[in-house]
C-alpha cells in the first residue's frame, strides 16, 4: 500500500498540507497512543517504586571519630541523643552529662547533676528510653531522678523571611525534683540501682552496700484545687537471690523486675503490688558454662536480650501458660555476634537493639522479625557504651577512652522479614507463635504484627468457596447456552448474563451481608437442603419428562430445558426453606447455628464462607460463563456434525468432541475467574466479618488482601511499613491476576489458531 | 433407565439447570432491590398492639410492623424472653416504633406470643421529623407561643395550615444558610489564601493590607447581616408546636420547626398515598441526607456520581480511542504489539482496589503534594490537591476504564471492512482522511459502546473509590456558583459507597435499610439500562458490519 502511496505522491496527487496533516495525524496517534500504553505501565512501576525501599537491606555512614566531649577521665554510663537526632548526650558516672553534635562531635554544653552537698554518687540507672528519666544512685541510700531537655526555639531567618532557625538547647531537668528521694530506709549506699519513672509513678530498686534488696515506689498526687503535688513513698524490701547480684532491671510499667545474678541466672519478681512483691522464678539465660554477659530490655518493657560471653544473643519474655502463670521463656536466638558480647541498648520506640562485643564490632538488630540488620567494626577495643538515637536514625559508640563515634543509619523498614510476613511469629505477650496481622493499635509500645499470611490465605479460602460455586454453574451453564440452548433463548440469557456481569459488586455485597447472611443465618438447614435438592431436582424432572408422553414433550422443542427448570428451582427453593425449621426442630435441638457451635464446637459467624461463596460466585458466574461459552461455542461444527452422523447422542457428542476440543478455552475462563475472584473487594468487605483468621471452616469468615486495603489504607501514614505493605499487597494482587489472566489469554489465542486450522 | 443415563439426557438437564439457577439468582437479585426499594416512599399503616413486658406489665405498643419472620425458640429465650412453649420455632415481628429521643432504640424485635392484637386506629400520625427520626402517636394539640391554638379533631388542619408554614420557613433558612453564607464564606477564604500569597511573595504592600481588610470588614458585614436574617426566621418558625400521646402515654411537645412531615397513614386511601409516595420519591431523589445519611435524599450522591463519571469520560474516550488507532493502524504488527494487545485486555482483569492504591500513591500523594508545593503554597500546610478529590477519583477511574475503551474500539475498528479503506485510498485519500472520514465514522458505535461500558462500570465501581476521593458526607458539591464553579479538589459522595457506608458504618443499619435499597434500586437501573443500551447498540453494529462485508 505504501508504494501506491508514494506513486500517488509522485503522480502529484496530494497537496502539500493534506500530506503533512496526514503526517500530523499519524504523529498524534503514536505519540498519543505510545504514551497511555506507557502511563498503563506506569502503574506497575509505581507500586513496585514503593515496595521496593521496604525490602533494601539497612544502610548505614561511616562511623566518625570525635574527641571524647566532656571529661575524659569520666566513665560513660549512658550515650543517647535528642529526638532530631542532632545532639549527642554523654553521662558520666561522676554525674556529669555533655551535649555535643552528632556530625561533628562539636561541644553543645556541659552539665552537672546537681548533688546536695556532701553527697557521693554510687550509682546509675536509665529508665525506658522513651520516658528519657534516668536516675543516679547516692551514697547515702537516696536517689537523684534527672532528663535530658532540649528547647526548641524557632527564630526568623533575617535574610530569608520564609525560612526559621531552629534551634536546639539542651539543659537537665529534674522530674521529681532536685531534692533527692530516699530509697533505702536504712540509708545505705546504693551500689546497684534500677528505675522507672511513667507519668506520676515512680519506682526504684536497689541493691544496697551491704547486700540488701529494697524497692521504694513513690506516686504523685496533684490537688485539683491548689495544684499542688503531694509525693506518697512506700518501701519495702525484696528477698534476696543466690550469687552476686549483677544488674537490676525494672520494666516501664513497674509491674515485673528483673535480677540477673550469678554466672547465667536471671530471677523474676512480681512487683506490680508494691506492698507485696514476689519472687516468682528464677532461671538460667544461657546455657551451662556460658556467662551472660549483657542484658536489657526491649522498649515497651515485655522482653528481655541476654547476650552471652560466647557472642550469643537472645530474647526472653514472660509466656502465660494454660493455668494463667507466667513463665520467662526463651523465644528466639538472633545470629551471634561471634565475640563476647560487652553491652547491650535497646531502640526508644521500636523493638529493636544495637549490640556491642569486645572486640569493637557492632550489630544492629530487630526482634520481631529476627533480623541481623547490619554489623560495623568500630575498632579493635571492647565495646564501652552504645546508644540510639530515638527515631533509630543515628548510633553512637563508644570504645576506648578517648574519643566516642557517630553515624547516621538508614534502618526503616526492619520490621519486615521473610519470616516475619509469612510464618509463623512469637509475638510478645503472645502464648505461642502465631500468624497474625494487627499493623496498629492506640498504645505506642505496640508491636505492629504484619503477617501477610493470613490475609493471603484468606484472599485464597474466598476465591475457593466462590469458584466452588461459580465453576460448576458457569461451565455446565456455557455448555448448555453454547450446544443444547434454543437461539430464542440464547439471545433472552446472553444479555442477562452480561447484566448479571455489571451489577455492581457494591450491591451484590450489600445484599451478602444485610440480607443473604441473616437468611441463611435464620435458615441454615433449609439452605443446605436447598443446596442438595437443586441438582437431584434437575435429575428428577428429567426423568419425569423422559416418562411423559411424548405428544405432550414435543410441543416444546428441544433447547427449552432451562427454562422449563425455572419454575422448578423457585419451587424447590422455598420448598426447601419451608421443610428447614422443622428438620431444625427434629434434628439439631431447634437451631442449627446453635448446634454447629454447641455440638460440633466449630466457630459460627454469621457472615461466612457460604455468604461469601455465594455471593462471591454470582460475581464471577458471569466472567467464566462469556468465556466458556465462547469457547465451546466456537467448536467447528463439521466436527459436531461428523460426530452425530456417527451416531452419537448429543451429549457423547459434546463430552468426546466438543468439551476435549474447548477443554482449553473452558481452563482459561476458569483461571480469569480466580483472578476476578481473588481481587474482588466490596462484597468480602460486607459479606464477612473481616478478621483474619486461619480456617477452611465454610461458617467462618476471614479478611482478604484487598478488603484489608480498602479498611486501613486511608489510614496509613505515607511511607511508613504499614503503607508500604499495603502496596506490597496491591502489588502482589496486580501480579497474580496480571500472570493469571496473560496465561488465560495465550491458551485462548492459541485455540483459537487450532480452530481456525481445522 | 440405564440407557437414558448412557444417552447423556439427564446430564443436558444438569447443564440446562445450571442455566436456569443463574438466571434465577439474576433476577432474584433485580427483584429484591426493586421490590424492596420501591416500598421505600409508600406510607405504612401504623399498627396499635400490646406487649408483654419481662416482669409481667402490659404495655402499649405503637409503630410501623417491618417484618415478620419465623425464629427458634432457643435465639429467644438466648436473648433473655422466658416463653412458655414445646414448639421450637415461633413468629417475632420488628416493629419500628419510632421516638428515638424517648425509647432510645426505634426498631425493636418483639417475640410474636407476647404481642397482642394488632389494630389500626385512624387517628394514629406519623412525624418525620429532621432529628431523631420518626415520631408515632396520637395529635393531642397544637400550640402557638406555648397556648393551645387547636385540640381534638381541629388539630389536624390546624398542623397541615401551620406545616406547611414552617416548611417554607425552613426552606428559607437552609437555602440562606447554605447558598449565601456558603458564598460569603468561600469569599473569604479566598481573600485569606490571596493576602497569604501576596504575603509569601513579599509583595504585600501596606495599601494591599488595607483593602483586604476593608474586603475582609464589608464580608463580615454581609455575614451578620444574613446571620441576622437566619436568626429572625428561627425566632418565626420556633412559634408552633404540636403535642402528641406517644406509646408510652406521656403528651410530647414537637417544635414544627423539627418536623418535616406528618401524616396519618391509616386513614389515607391509594390515591392520597400515592400523591405521598411521589412526593417522598422526589424529596429522595432532590434533597440532602439527613441524620447521618439515614434519612432524607441522596442528591449529593447523585450529583457527584454523575459528575465524577463525566470527567472520566471526558478523559478516557481520546486517550482509549486514540490507544486503539495507533494499536490498530499504525503499529507495526508483531510481537510487541501482541504483548501490549494482550496486557491491555489483561488490566481490565487487575482488581480495581490496586487502581485505588495507584490513584492515592501517584496522583494524590505524589502528584497532588507536588501540585500543592507548586502552585498552592498559600494554602500550605492544609493540602488543596494533596489530598483526595473528584479530579483523582476521576483520573483513577479513567485509568481503570481505559481497557473497555480500547478493545471495544480495537473491535469496531477491526470490524471495518478492507474494501471501505481500500477504496478510500484508492480514490486518493490520505491515511488520516481515511481514518477520519470513513473508518472512524463506521467505528463510532463501537467507540460509543466502549464509552457506555466505560461509563457503566464506573458508576458500579466503589473500592478505589473510597481510596482516593469520596466520604460519606460532603460538605459542598463540587459545581457550584462560586467562582470557578467546578471544584476539582473537592471531595463528592458516590452512590455505590452511599450504599456501603450507609448499609454498613452506619450507627442504626435497620432505620437505613430501605434507604440503602432504594439507593441500590437507582444504582442498579443506571446501570443496567447503560449495558442494555450498549448491548444494542453494540448488536446494531455487528449486524451493519456483517452488511457492509458483503460491499
Amino acid at each position: 500500500m505504501e508504494k501506491i502511496e508514494a506513486n500517488i505522491t509522485k503522480a502529484g496527487g496530494y497537496t502539500g498540507t493534506r500530506m503533512s496533516k496526514d503526517k500530523l495525524f499519524k504523529h498524534v496517534m503514536t505519540i498519543g497512543g505510545l504514551s497511555v500504553i506507557i502511563a498503563i505501565s506506569l502503574i506497575f512501576i509505581y507500586l513496585a517504586s514503593v515496595v521496593v525501599p521496604m525490602f533494601m537491606p539497612a544502610t548505614m555512614e561511616p562511623l566518625v571519630r570525635h574527641t571524647m566531649p566532656g571529661a575524659t577521665a569520666e566513665t560513660t554510663v549512658h550515650l543517647t541523643a535528642e529526638e532530631q537526632a542532632e545532639i549527642g548526650v554523654r553521662f558520666t558516672a561522676e554525674g556529669g552529662v555533655s551535649f555535643f553534635n552528632i556530625a561533628d562531635g562539636q561541644s553543645r554544653g556541659e552539665a552537672r547533676l546537681a548533688l546536695p552537698a556532701g553527697a557521693k554518687i554510687s550509682s546509675f540507672a536509665t529508665g525506658d528510653l522513651a520516658q528519657k528519666a534516668v536516675a543516679y544512685g547516692l551514697a547515702d541510700g537516696r536517689m537523684i531522678v534527672t532528663e535530658q531537655g532540649f528547647k526548641v526555639t524557632f527564630l526568623q531567618d533575617t535574610e530569608d523571611s520564609s525560612k526559621d532557625i531552629r534551634t536546639i538547647s539542651p539543659s537537665l531537668a529534674y522530674p521529681l525534683g532536685e531534692a533527692p528521694l530516699l530509697v533505702d530506709d536504712a540509708g545505705q549506699a546504693l551500689s546497684k540501682l534500677t528505675v522507672q519513672h511513667r507519668g506520676t509513678e515512680t519506682t526504684a530498686v536497689a541493691l544496697t552496700e551491704d547486700k540488701r534488696l529494697v524497692m521504694a515506689a513513690f506516686e504523685s498526687r496533684e490537688n485539683m484545687i491548689t495544684g499542688e503535688v503531694t509525693t506518697e513513698r512506700s518501701s519495702i524490701e525484696l528477698p534476696m537471690v543466690e550469687g552476686e547480684i549483677r544488674q537490676l532491671m525494672l520494666e516501664v510499667k513497674q509491674r515485673d523486675l528483673y535480677v540477673l545474678h550469678g554466672e547465667r541466672f536471671v530471677s523474676h519478681y512480681d512487683v506490680m503490688n508494691k506492698r507485696e512483691p514476689k519472687l516468682v522464678q528464677t532461671i538460667a539465660v544461657v546455657p551451662e558454662g556460658q556467662t551472660a554477659t549483657a542484658i536489657t530490655i526491649l522498649s515497651g518493657g515485655y522482653s528481655l536480650i541476654v547476650g552471652s560471653n560466647t557472642g550469643e544473643i537472645a530474647q526472653w519474655f514472660l509466656v502465660r501458660d494454660d493455668n494463667n502463670v507466667e513463665h520467662l521463656t526463651h523465644i528466639r536466638a538472633f545470629k551471634p555476634m561471634g565475640h563476647a558480647i560487652a553491652t547491650l541498648a535497646p531502640e526508644h520506640y521500636r523493638k529493636g537493639f544495637l549490640a556491642g562485643d569486645i572486640e569493637g564490632n557492632i550489630g544492629l538488630y530487630y526482634a520481631t522479625s529476627n533480623r541481623q540488620m547490619l554489623t560495623r567494626a568500630a575498632g579493635s577495643d571492647p565495646v564501652l557504651a552504645i546508644g540510639i538515637a530515638p527515631r533509630a536514625n543515628a548510633i553512637l559508640v563508644q570504645n576506648g577512652n578517648a574519643s566516642v563515634q557517630t553515624a547516621k543509619v538508614d534502618n526503616d523498614y526492619p520490621e519486615v522479614s521473610f519470616s516475619s510476613l509469612w510464618q509463623k511469629v512469637w509475638y510478645e505477650s503472645y502464648q505461642e507463635p502465631e500468624y497474625n496481622w494487627q499493623s496498629s493499635a492506640a498504645t505506642s509500645d505496640f508491636e505492629p504484627k504484619l503477617s501477610v499470611a493470613p490475609l493471603t490465605f484468606g484472599t485464597l479460602k474466598a476465591a475457593f468457596y466462590a469458584m466452588l460455586v461459580a465453576v460448576p454453574l458457569a461451565v455446565m451453564g456455557a455448555i448448555f447456552a453454547a450446544y443444547f440452548m434454543s437461539p430464542k433463548m440464547r439471545s433472552v440469557v446472553k444479555p442477562s448474563i452480561e447484566v448479571m456481569e455489571a451489577l455492581p459488586t457494591v450491591i451484590l455485597g450489600f445484599l451478602a451481608g444485610l440480607w443473604l447472611a441473616p437468611f441463611v443465618d435464620n435458615n441454615l438447614a433449609g439452605t443446605f437442603v436447598a443446596i442438595f435438592m437443586l441438582p437431584s431436582s434437575f435429575l428428577i424432572t428429567a426423568w419425569i419428562w423422559h416418562k411423559l408422553p411424548e405428544h405432550l414433550t414435543q410441543r416444546v422443542g428441544p433447547g427449552w430445558e432451562a427454562a422449563l427448570l425455572i419454575p422448578v428451582i423457585i419451587l424447590v427453593f422455598w420448598a426447601s426453606i419451608a421443610i428447614g425449621h422443622p428438620i431444625e426442630a427434629a434434628f439439631f435441638g431447634g437451631d442449627m447455628p446453635h448446634w454447629v457451635t454447641n455440638e460440633l464446637g466449630w466457630n459460627y459467624e454469621q457472615r461466612n464462607s457460604l455468604v461469601v461463596g455465594v455471593a462471591m460466585g454470582f460475581a464471577v458466574i458471569p466472567t467464566i460463563f462469556s468465556i466458556a461459552e465462547d469457547a465451546v461455542f466456537s467448536v467447528p461444527k463439521h466436527l459436531t456434525t461428523g460426530s452425530l452422523a456417527l451416531g452419537a447422542t448429543p451429549w457423547q457428542t459434546l463430552f468426546y468432541v466438543v468439551l476435549l476440543t474447548a477443554s482449553p478455552g473452558i481452563f482459561s475462563a476458569i483461571m480469569v475467574g480466580m483472578g476476578r475472584a481473588v481481587g474482588e473487594t466490596m462484597i468480602v468487605l460486607m459479606a464477612t466479618g473481616n478478621t483474619a483468621v486461619m480456617d477452611m471452616s465454610i461458617f467462618t469468615g476471614f479478611r482478604t488482601l484487598s478488603a484489608n486495603i480498602g479498611v486501613e489504607m486511608p489510614e496509613a501514614a505515607v511511607g511508613t511499613v504499614h503503607y508500604r505493605l499495603l502496596f506490597f499487597s496491591a502489588l502482589v494482587l496486580f501480579a497474580f491476576t496480571f500472570v493469571v489472566n496473560t496465561i488465560a489469554e495465550l491458551v485462548r489465542q492459541r485455540l483459537r489458531e487450532k480452530y481456525s486450522s481445522l | 433407565m440405564r440407557k437414558w443415563f448412557k444417552d447423556g439426557d439427564p446430564w443436558i438437564w444438569m447443564t440446562g439447570g445450571a442455566v436456569a439457577l443463574s438466571l434465577v439468582m439474576v433476577y432474584a437479585v433485580v427483584w429484591m432491590t426493586a421490590a424492596q426499594g420501591l416500598v421505600h416512599w409508600w406510607p405504612k399503616p401504623v399498627a396499635e398492639t400490646t406487649f408483654i413486658e419481662r416482669d409481667g406489665k402490659k404495655i402499649r405498643l405503637i409503630g410501623e410492623v417491618r417484618k415478620r419472620e419465623e425464629v427458634s425458640v432457643i435465639r429467644l429465650r438466648e436473648s433473655g424472653y422466658t416463653l412458655e412453649t414445646q414448639d421450637k420455632f415461633t413468629h417475632r415481628y420488628l416493629i419500628k416504633q419510632g421516638n428515638r429521643d424517648i425509647t432510645g432504640i426505634d426498631f425493636k424485635w418483639y417475640p410474636g406470643p407476647m404481642l397482642g392484637e394488632f389494630a389500626y386506629p385512624r387517628n394514629l400520625i406519623a412525624v418525620e421529623r429532621r432529628e431523631w427520626g420518626h415520631l408515632y402517636g396520637q395529635l393531642r394539640a397544637v400550640k402557638e407561643n406555648g397556648t393551645v391554638v387547636a385540640e381534638g379533631e381541629a388539630a389536624w388542619p390546624a398542623l397541615q395550615e401551620r406545616l406547611s408554614r414552617s416548611n417554607a420557613l425552613f426552606k428559607e433558612i437552609h437555602r440562606i444558610e447554605k447558598v449565601d453564607i456558603g458564598k460569603v464564606n468561600y469569599a473569604m477564604e479566598r481573600l485569606r489564601l490571596k493576602e497569604r500569597k501576596l504575603q509569601l511573595q513579599s509583595k504585600l504592600t501596606e495599601a494591599d493590607s488595607a483593602a483586604f481588610a476593608q474586603q475582609r470588614e464589608q464580608l463580615a458585614g454581609e455575614f451578620s447581616a444574613l446571620q441576622e436574617r437566619i436568626e429572625k426566621l428561627r425566632g418565626e418558625i420556633a412559634r408552633d408546636t404540636l403535642v402528641a400521646e406517644v406509646m408510652e402515654g406521656q403528651q410530647v411537645d414537637v417544635p414544627l420547626a423539627n418536623v418535616a412531615d406528618a401524616i396519618m397513614p391509616n386513614d389515607m386511601n391509594v390515591l392520597q398515598k400515592t400523591g405521598h409516595y411521589l412526593v417522598k420519591f422526589v424529596e429522595f431523589i432532590f434533597d440532602d441526607p439527613r441524620e447521618a445519611n439515614t434519612e432524607g435524599g441522596i442528591f449529593p450522591a447523585i450529583f457527584g456520581t454523575v459528575l465524577m463519571v463525566l470527567l472520566m469520560a471526558v478523559m478516557v474516550t481520546p486517550l482509549g480511542i486514540m490507544a486503539a488507532i495507533y494499536m490498530r493502524e499504525y503499529a507495526k504488527p508483531g510481537p510487541l504489539i501482541r504483548i501490549i494487545r494482550i496486557s491491555v485486555n489483561n488490566l481490565a482483569g487487575v482488581p480495581s482496589i490496586v487502581y485505588g492504591v495507584f490513584g492515592l500513591g501517584f496522583f494524590v500523594y505524589f502528584l497532588g503534594h507536588n501540585i500543592d508545593q507548586l502552585f498552592f503554597p498559600e494554602a500550605l500546610p492544609a493540602p488543596v490537591f494533596g489530598s483526595p478529590g473528584i479530579l483523582w477519583a476521576s483520573l483513577t477511574l479513567a485509568i481503570l476504564t481505559l481497557p473497555v475503551v480500547i478493545v471495544a474500539t480495537e473491535e469496531g475498528l477491526s470490524r471495518v471492512p478492507r474494501s471501505i479503506r481500500e477504496g478510500s485510498l484508492a480514490l486518493g485519500a490520505t491515511k488520516a482522511e481515511t481514518l477520519w472520514r470513513t473508518v472512524l465514522p463506521i467505528a463510532s458505535p463501537a467507540m460509543m459502546t466502549g464509552l457506555i461500558l466505560a461509563v457503566a462500570r464506573a458508576a458500579g465501581e466503589v473500592a478505589p473509590l473510597m481510596l482516593v476521593g469520596v466520604v460519606k458526607l460532603a460538605p459542598s458539591l463540587p459545581l457550584d456558583g462560586n467562582f470557578p464553579f467546578l471544584h476539582l479538589e473537592r471531595k463528592f459522595m458516590h452512590l455505590g459507597f452511599h450504599i456501603y457506608d450507609v448499609g454498613f458504618q452506619s450507627p442504626n443499619v435497620e432505620a437505613a435499610r430501605p434507604l440503602v435499597y432504594a439507593t441500590a434500586l437507582l444504582l442498579v437501573i443506571i446501570i443496567i439500562v447503560l449495558n442494555l443500551f450498549a448491548i444494542r447498540l453494540r448488536n446494531r453494529m455487528r449486524e451493519r458490519m456483517k452488511g457492509l462485508e458483503g460491499v
